[in-house]
């Protein structure tokens, strides 16, 4: 067989692949929590950062069609697995069945990976395309007026005094809907639970895994999980609780009570 | 009467081989895939002659009854390999190996046989170790050796505790890569259940597929038999459940002779029976006796008592007693022997009475726990594992058992038997151990057959086939041989008897074992002559074998293997009885040294007897196979 | 307590899959066995019930045997949901009744996966594991043509790694204990043994694409990282070795694409 038929058509191949566009997602993952923790800042901050985003035009298409990309093959991998190994496992099932040592993690790939992805469609439709909780949607919220320059990298990226999208006010909007903060945070667990066993996962599959510094590995994988897990559940708790105020200049601030379910 | 021409080559002994090989018939490259070769078994012997045949160019079927040919109870073979590699620059050479051979077999081996085996165990480790058998190494990557009983050199090559595992699984994959290759065609839990002989010469056999019941005819040009031991005949044995004699024994009852069946190995320290349901004893390694001390009680009542509250004084350590120079270390037969004789007395312990104490507590007082921790940690732990006792707190318990036998079909030289065309390889034959085999040396024997002396021995008889002159399966011996196969299957399906066969299995056991097992007398041997005749009879009037012939029937399959024990049991009687000498494992009370050794009679039997069917309720005939010493002088085996 | 006069018995209740043959519908037979000595193996226990079931004239259950002493992988019981018994590092014949409790119900099912299907109650067909050795799990050498062995050193560390591969038996535990019956750990076995060792390298690439992907075909699933072969294993064959196939697996096919001969052999 060819390269792309053992990639394609091996188990070991489409573990491999599997391994691959779930390490983009995990890229993808760790960028977006990065930039989402800067709504604990400046306005300016969260609100310049998309409006870079958006600037980059064709790169960022580029960078959403592979994203997209990782996402089909990571759950085409995930799907076309099953079904091989759903019929490995025949039609006569074991009368006793029972875990040996199997991670808790590991168990409930196929659950969480699908509770994450229908997260992940909800998640896209409120906060980027806007279909859902539309009248918060940064595209029909008034435009915020940046205070200062934002810099990327120590480059300009939005110069002060221009008007961009509110989307420190559309989040949070959106976080002060308790029934959306708990989906999220409870989605943000499985996805963590996800990463438990995906993150080591993706070491075994590409064969680069020794154990020597397994243990690393493993305190590694639960200190990037926990992170992850509160990085990101600390956005919605903050918000709902309170803890965290609108700041000035953004439409939240000036409308803190908007009825979420208002047209618009 | 049979004609038993050996066929050793003429010649110095060290040239015999290289001559003979060059002198042998050859068969042309074209013709070889004209000759169809049968190879029964794929334990090292079988898998190790197919692969190499196939190789070679003939079409060879190899037929197992295990469901994949790596189950083989060569796998179970746990020490090591000789071969006079002299790695170690110890002083060994292919003259050592042999003269260690003939005299560990007590001179009752055939002398350019065992040394054309010393010749190709060089080639055998070479073999294995570019196969990929992951043999241990020292620091610098070369090969490890260590040493074994009867020799003074370390010559034995191992794989930790599994030499024979690794050493089948090398086998095994050369047998899987002419499988995969097409050259080999492999059937699995297919029994060999008859074999064909047409005009004087093995032509055929018959099987059984164990799972459909099916019975085939299969037409060769030659039939190889590597069938392994027929241990199984004492019931309890090291021997795996599976392994049985069907297949030497029904081609011993077309023809083919059977040699020195009572030659029979007893190793002396197994984990001892526990119950009447036992099926299986496990061998546990001789090295124990280095450091543990052999005992039981004085008196027959302390037998079941706790050993820790046995005094001292009421202990009888009896071969510190009797053999006061050796001690504990007494050689395998003498050691043996004694604990046979002092659980006859009634002194056995354990729940069965069939065990004497192997004591450590001397060995932790004086060198610590740790010490004996580390020196037999792992067999303290397989006790424990069979066991549930703590070795380190209360004496092991062991007890002789059969774990391999010398005897099987004759053969010559060539490795053909009396019946032309009719190659026995391995354990199934009797040729190079003698009287008594030593440690290390069955695998190489299994593989030396298979690598290295059947493709070319095998050669010099289908030279002489006309290619193509393999008869069909229509021929009516084919057809008598099926009957017959049948007719004993529904022979035992049809007895609605009242016990199940391993009833009679456990009873042929126990009259073994008492009577040709360990020491054998006169009196003994011919009450079991007696008995296991009646036994046979009961056995065929009152055996129950449930199921059906056209399905995987195990029972059947048992039964049939009992039935052919029943009769084997016998002829080994027959020959221990005729075997008017001890030698070796033969051990004949009558006949010893006032030490215990054997007294063997170089006058008088200084011969193979090969022993001919004449028809079922007549005596076999004692066909005999003098052996003649060119290179070695026979004298008393000792070793102290 | 003496030594051996222990007498510590036990009753048990035996729940067996009984099946006739292949593609038959099949089910779970309750046996009592009472007064079972707590010293004999889950195995022995079998040989009773099923002289007893033989005298009461019915059909004795059919289960794979062979050493009984745990190195030729015949034996293959799924008892109480793990291959071989509660017990680690053993196979079914070294599980004896004392790991169990008095009164136990004691549920005895034959490995179960497409590519081993049942053949009669117990007893399960594994002959596709031959089938993935016959596609590579060998080194060629002919017999004969083997230089000497000490031509060849191999470093000690490599040969010991080698060896706690080649310690697999072939039962079938890891596939029986896989949720998805992947035979990775087998194939992970047999690939690392040869290729660790020099002799092993001219097919080290052929060989190990030719095994994985005659263990695809064959219907064996994928391996999940879980590592229930491994704790299933009577060899306890360390999941580290899938590592190694998975790196062996990718490097042969990237340099079957990349490097001219590199995959020649019998990867066809």
């Amino acid at each position: 067989m060819s390269l792309i038929g053992n990639l394609f058509c091996s188990t070991v191949g489409r573990k491999f692949l599997m391994a691959v566009s779930g390490l983009i997602l995990v890229g993808f993952v760790i960028g977006h929590l990065v930039g989402n923790l800067q709504i604990f800042s400046h306005p300016d901050k969260i609100n310049g950062y998309a409006q870079f985003l958006h600037s980059l035009g064709p790169l960022l298409w580029v960078t959403r069609i592979g994203l997209l990309i990782a996402a089909v093959i990571h759950i085409w991998a995930a799907i076309a697995l099953t079904r091989t190994n759903a019929q490995a496992r025949g039609t006569q099932h074991y009368g006793v069945n029972r875990w040996i040592r199997a991670p808790f993690a590991s168990r409930y790939m196929r659950l969480t990976g699908f509770v994450v992805l229908a997260f992940l469609a909800y998640h896209l439709a409120q906060f980027t395309l806007g279909y859902a909780s539309s009248s918060t949607f940064k595209g029909h919220l008034p435009e915020y007026t940046m205070a200062s320059d934002f810099h990327i990298f120590g480059f300009p990226a939005v110069e002060k005094g221009h008007a961009v999208d509110d989307v420190y006010s559309m989040v949070f909007y959106g976080f002060q809907n308790p029934v959306i903060s708990f989906f999220y945070i409870l989605a943000v667990g499985l996805l963590t639970i996800h990463l438990l066993h995906g993150f080591q996962s993706v070491f075994h599959s590409f064969g680069w895994y020794s154990a020597s510094w397994a243990p690393a590995l493993r305190a590694v994988t639960i200190i990037f999980c926990i992170g992850f897990f509160f990085g990101n559940a600390s956005m919605p708790a903050a918000i709902l609780s309170g803890w965290l105020k609108p700041a000035q200049g953004t439409n939240v601030a000036a409308q803190p009570r908007t009825a979420l379910n208002q047209a618009p | 009467m049979a004609k038993l021409d050996s066929r050793i080559p003429p010649g110095p002994l060290a040239e015999k081989w290289r001559r003979h090989k060059a002198e042998i018939k050859l068969v042309n490259p074209a013709n070889k895939r004209k000759y169809e070769v049968i190879v029964v078994g794929a334990g090292l012997a079988g898998s190790s002659a197919a692969a190499t045949l196939g190789e070679l160019g003939y079409k060879v079927r190899c037929f197992v009854f295990h469901d994949s040919p790596r189950r083989a109870h060569s796998i179970a073979a746990q020490g090591g390999i000789n071969a006079a590699k002299n790695y170690q620059n110890d002083g060994d050479s292919v003259y050592r190996l042999f003269y260690d051979t003939v005299k560990g077999g007590d001179y009752r081996s055939r002398e350019a046989n065992v040394h054309r085996l010393a010749e190709v165990s060089v080639n055998i480790i070479d073999q294995c170790a570019a196969q990929g058998v992951p043999f241990a190494r020292e620091y610098g990557g070369l090969l490890a050796n260590r040493s074994f009983g009867g020799a003074q050199v370390s010559r034995t090559f191992y794989a930790r505790g599994q030499t024979g595992q690794q050493l089948l699984l090398g086998a095994y994959s050369a047998l899987s890569r002419t499988v995969g290759q097409g050259l080999v065609q492999l059937h699995t839990q297919e029994e060999m259940c008859d074999l064909v002989v047409i005009g004087g010469q093995a032509k055929g056999i018959i099987t059984r597929n164990l799972v459909t019941g099916k019975i085939s005819r299969w037409a060769a040009d030659a039939v190889i038999l590597a069938t392994g031991g027929y241990g199984n005949v004492f019931n309890l044995s090291t021997y795996a459940r599976g392994s049985n004699a069907t297949a030497i024994w029904r081609a011993y009852k077309r023809g083919a002779c059977f040699a020195n069946p009572c030659y029979t190995q007893i190793h002396p320290t197994c984990i001892p029976v526990s119950g009447d349901y036992q099926s299986k004893l496990t061998l546990m390694s001789e090295s124990l006796r280095n450091d543990g001390r052999i005992w039981v009680p004085k008196r027959k009542e302390d037998c079941k008592k706790d050993p820790a509250t046995i005094a001292e004084e009421d202990r009888d350590y009896y071969l510190e007693r009797i053999y006061p120079s050796f001690g504990n270390l007494a050689p395998r037969d003498i050691s043996s022997r004694a604990a046979k004789r002092v659980c006859d007395e009634g002194r056995g312990v354990g729940e069965s009475g069939l065990g004497v104490y192997l004591d450590f507590s001397d060995a932790i007082k004086r060198l610590g726990e740790d010490t004996v921790r580390e020196r037999y940690g792992n067999l303290f732990d397989i006790y424990h594992e069979i066991t549930n006792e703590n070795a380190y707190r209360t004496p092991m318990r062991i007890y002789p058992a059969v774990h391999y036998t010398m005897g099987g079909l004759w053969v010559d030289y060539n490795l053909m038997s009396n019946l032309p065309g009719l190659f026995v390889l391995g354990e199934a034959n009797f040729s190079d151990h003698g009287a008594n085999r030593l440690g290390a040396s069955a695998l190489m024997q299994g593989l030396a057959d298979g690598y290295f002396v059947i493709p070319y021995t095998i050669g010099d008889y289908l030279a002489s086939q006309k290619p193509g002159s393999r008869p069909s399966t229509d021929a009516p011996e084919f057809k008598q041989a099926e009957d017959s196969v049948t007719s004993i299957i529904s022979r035992l399906l049809g007895a609605k008897g009242t016990h199940p066969v391993s009833h009679f299995h456990k009873r042929l056991g126990h009259i073994m074992w008492h009577y040709c097992g360990m020491a054998r007398t006169r009196e003994g041997l011919e009450t079991a002559l007696k008995e296991i005749p009646k036994l046979r009879e009961e056995f065929w009037a009152t055996v129950k074998v449930p199921g059906s012939a056209d399905t995987l029937n195990q029972s059947l399959e048992v039964a049939g293997r009992v039935a052919d024990f029943l009769e084997l049991g016998e002829l080994m009687c027959r020959d221990a009885l005729t075997r008017e000498e001890s030698c070796g494992c033969h051990f004949r009370e009558e006949y010893q040294h006032p030490d215990g050794e054997c007294k063997r009679d170089d006058a008088n039997f200084a011969h193979v007897a090969a022993w001919e069917y004449q028809g079922a309720g007549a005596e076999p005939l004692r066909n005999v196979e003098p052996l003649v010493y060119e290179a070695i002088k026979m004298s008393v085996r000792n070793y102290k | 307590m003496a030594a051996g006069v222990s007498k510590n018995n036990i009753s048990v209740t035996l729940r067996v899959w009984r099946q006739a043959g292949p593609g038959k519908p099949g089910g779970f037979v309750d046996y009592p066995a009472k007064n079972v000595n707590s010293n004999m193996s889950i195995l022995e226990l079998l040989d009773v019930v099923n002289d007893e079931l033989t005298l009461k004239g019915d059909e004795p259950i059919a289960f794979a045997h062979d050493c009984r002493e745990g190195i030729c992988g015949t034996c293959s019981l799924m008892i109480d949901g793990k291959p071989h018994g509660p017990n680690q590092g053993v196979a079914s014949c070294q599980t004896y009744m004392r790991s169990f409790e008095d009164g136990a119900v004691i549920v005895i099912e034959p490995f179960r996966a497409a590519p081993f299907p049942i053949v009669k109650d117990l007893v399960s067909d594994r002959s596709a594991f031959d089938r993935i050795q016959q596609a590579g799990g060998f080194i060629t050498v002919r017999t004969g043509a083997a230089p000497d062995a000490n031509s060849i050193p191999v470093p000690k560390a490599d040969a010991e790694l080698a060896m706690d591969a080649a310690a697999c038996i072939g039962c079938g535990a890891c596939v029986a204990a896989c949720k998805n019956r992947s035979a990775v750990l087998f194939v992970a076995a047999k690939v690392s043994h040869l290729g660790l060792m020099p002799q092993g390298q001219p097919e080290r690439d052929s060989r190990v694409l030719a095994m994985v992907n005659t263990a695809d075909e064959l219907g064996f699933g994928s391996c999940t990282n879980q590592g229930e072969c491994s704790a299933a294993c009577p060899k306890m064959i360390s999941h580290d070795f899938i590592v190694r196939l998975n790196r062996d697996y990718l490097a042969a096919s990237f340099r079957s694409a990349f490097c001219a001969h590199a995959a020649g052999g019998h990867a066809e």
